[in-house]
């Protein structure tokens, strides 16, 4: 990673902590009643200093620790992620949770199996390994410990 | 000897078999790398939801102690350690291994984790109440203080960065005012419906910890498991016992440095296990054989590892000041239960207090007779493919956020703050001073209040927050702590990695 790179790189989160501190301070002084802002206040100005003084460091280059964000490790990461995002905020509640997780489990395990996808017997493992964990999580849970989950379309 | 008259409650049966099964999954989650204890300890809290307290309590302690101790397996078997608190096993212990001594390091590494945790817990419960009634004498300022240091020695000693460590602290506090104000009932920084009721701890904790980590193995993308496991060759369990008494100076050091680390908010068990490994090699005549599969440096790490659990419970129980990021899981989960540290835990609870203390100790029992058992067997757990790992954390995830008030709303909080932390790690940011801030905040606003309305009718607020002996002490801590981590991460580190290059640069040139 060249050494603009990793400015530019630093630059992006700190200047976003700087836009969350100084819309934090600015709530915190705006906002009615005063004395369910006072601590607020303290903390958001104490923020605001740190978060400054990041971002001076980070448009300076003097931001060194982190590994940063490389595009080959975006690129591993986004099938994954958005499995994630279409699991939590749709699969879950409208097929219910043990159909959302089975389907999301399987779909995790078949994007990042390294075995051939040509396989009948990868496929099988990718589609029963995920069905055993969640019949084990059903009779735990809904079963044994009686706890609610999403309900959906299917249970 | 309070402790005593509860050792009852630890063998009734529903909790033995807890303690039971918590130490066999925690051995066994510990010796999984990826599986953090702070992370297997906040996926086991939603479990604990139709438990009683004590025992949800018992459940959570023996996981906390035996993913530690788990963490020795992989450490060993695969130089791969479970958690930071073994990185220092695997130096000499992995070696111990590649010389056909596998089966003898394991032994040594839960024998030397029993007698460490034993004596850490032993700690516990003799200081826990004499400080519990000291704590008797802490008013808002002090309790006020005591919630910003640990904070700031937690931003100022876990991270690798100074600003950004308190940084991450002031992200923590910011996080825990989200919701209604607890006295006037104003509403703050609500910015979604799913935000109304504040963000919940358990659900944040779930978040920060676990998410993180399936979006790393994530990263690793569509790569077949390159881990090989060594042999575990047969070993005659009393020779291990032997041998490993005869390492008593190894023995003594990894406990003592133990559990003064434990007692220090904030310094977990990976610097515990690498100063004491240190320190042993010091003072031993053998110091050559450091690194090479010397029984000593396994011994003196995996005593300090454990005896640092025990000691960082007590600022825990007694001022409600977590010590570590797993302490502080622990405290979420007393919380839920309805049960607050300190000497209401012992005045009122004291049936919980002491039957989660001495489970603690019949668990280090539990911890080396099942991890010397399954030792080898848990070491092919850890070779579970990343996908499939990853595929259940993040069920486990999603369910656990949303048991705690059957809410959507927590699971949504829970992933946005998991994928914030994940992309604030990768640029220096670190998870465990954002929850001590987004845990502590709570009780610094409620004292800092508190304090302030004494201070009006009294000398005002400066005089009551800034003087007195107490308050002066804790001020003097949190500015120490600081000054310490500006020295380190801004004066220090740069000078030897510049140092450091220069000495690369010249041998480069020659």
């Amino acid at each position: 990673m060249t050494t603009s790179t990793r400015r530019l790189q630093h630059l992006v989160p700190a200047s976003l902590v700087l836009a969350l501190a100084a819309t934090v301070t600015w709530l915190s002084f705006t906002r009615e009643p005063a004395g369910a802002f006072l601590f607020p206040r303290i903390i958001s100005v104490v923020m605001l200093g740190l978060a400054g003084w990041n971002f001076a460091r980070a448009a300076l280059g003097l931001a060194r620790v982190g590994t940063g964000l490389s595009t080959g490790l975006l690129i591993r990461m986004a099938p994954g992620a958005a499995v994630t995002l279409v699991y939590v905020f749709f699969a879950a509640k409208w097929l219910g949770f043990y159909v959302a997780s089975w389907l999301a489990f399987a779909a995790i395990y078949s994007l990042y199996d390294p075995a051939s996808h040509s396989s009948a017997a990868a496929w099988a493992r990718r589609l029963l390994v995920p069905a055993g964990f969640m019949l084990i999580i059903y009779l735990l849970f809904n079963t044994l410990l009686k706890v609610q989950t999403p309900r959906g379309i299917f249970f | 000897m309070e402790f005593l008259g509860y050792f009852g409650g630890v063998f009734e049966p529903v909790a033995f078999m807890l303690l039971l099964g918590g130490t066999i999954g925690g051995l066994i989650l510990g010796a999984t790398p990826g599986l953090s204890p702070t992370m297997a300890v906040a996926l086991l809290i939603p479990f604990t939801f139709q438990l009683e307290p004590t025992q949800g309590l018992i459940l959570l302690g023996a996981a906390y102690t035996s993913t530690i101790a788990g963490g020795a397996v992989s450490a060993i078997l695969l130089k791969i350690p479970g958690a930071p608190a073994n990185i220092a096993t695997a130096l000499d212990g992995h070696e111990m291994a590649r010389n056909g001594q596998g089966a003898k390091a394991l032994h040594m590494s839960f024998m030397a984790s029993g007698v460490g945790g034993v004596l850490g817990v032993l700690l516990l419960i003799f200081l826990t109440p004499v400080l519990a009634k000291w704590a008797l004498a802490f008013g808002p300022s002090h309790l006020f203080w005591m919630a910003i240091l640990g904070v700031t020695v937690i931003g100022s000693l876990d991270s690798k960065s100074f600003v950004k460590g308190l940084l991450s602290g002031c992200l923590g506090l910011w996080l825990s005012m989200i919701g209604y104000d607890d006295i006037q009932g104003a509403q703050r920084f609500i910015f979604h419906d799913a935000l109304t009721g504040g963000i919940n701890i358990i659900a944040a904790l779930i978040g920060i910890f676990a998410i993180p980590q399936v979006i790393e193995m994530f990263a690793k993308g569509r790569v077949p498991s390159s881990i090989s496991s060594l042999a575990v060759e047969k070993q005659s369990l009393m020779a291990s016992l032997r041998e490993t008494f005869m390492y008593k100076r190894a023995l003594a050091i990894g406990t003592v440095c133990g559990a003064i680390i434990g007692l220090i908010p904030g310094v977990g068990g990976q610097i515990a296990g690498l100063l004491a490994y240190d320190q042993s090699r010091k003072f031993s005549p053998d110091r050559d054989k450091f690194g090479t599969g010397h029984p000593e440096g396994v011994i003196a790490a995996e005593s300090a590892n454990n005896a640092m659990v025990g000691p960082s419970l007590v600022p825990l129980l007694t001022l409600s000041i977590p010590g570590s990021p797993t302490a502080a899981v622990l405290l979420g989960g007393l919380l839920i239960h309805g049960i607050f540290p300190g000497t209401d835990l012992f005045d009122n609870h004291p049936q919980v207090a002491w039957t989660f203390i001495n489970s603690m100790l019949i668990g280090q029992i539990l911890m080396v007779a099942f991890g010397i058992l399954i030792a080898s067997w848990a070491a092919r757990v850890a070779k579970v493919p990343t996908p499939i790992m990853a595929g259940a954390v993040l069920v486990l995830s999603l369910f656990g956020s949303y048991s705690i008030q059957q809410s959507m709303g927590d699971v949504y909080i829970m992933l946005v703050l998991g994928l914030g932390m994940f992309f604030l790690e990768k640029f220096g940011f670190s998870a465990a001073p954002l929850v001590l801030g987004l845990i502590l905040g709570p009780i610094a606003e409620a004292n800092f209040i508190q304090g302030s309305m004494i201070a009006n009718a009294g000398d005002g607020v400066a005089a009551y927050f800034l003087t007195g002996t107490l308050n002066l002490l804790l001020i003097a801590m949190v500015l120490a702590s600081m000054a310490y981590s500006f020295w380190a991460t801004m004066i220090h580190e740069p000078r030897r990695a510049a140092s450091q290059a220069a000495q690369t640069k010249s041998e480069a040139a020659e």
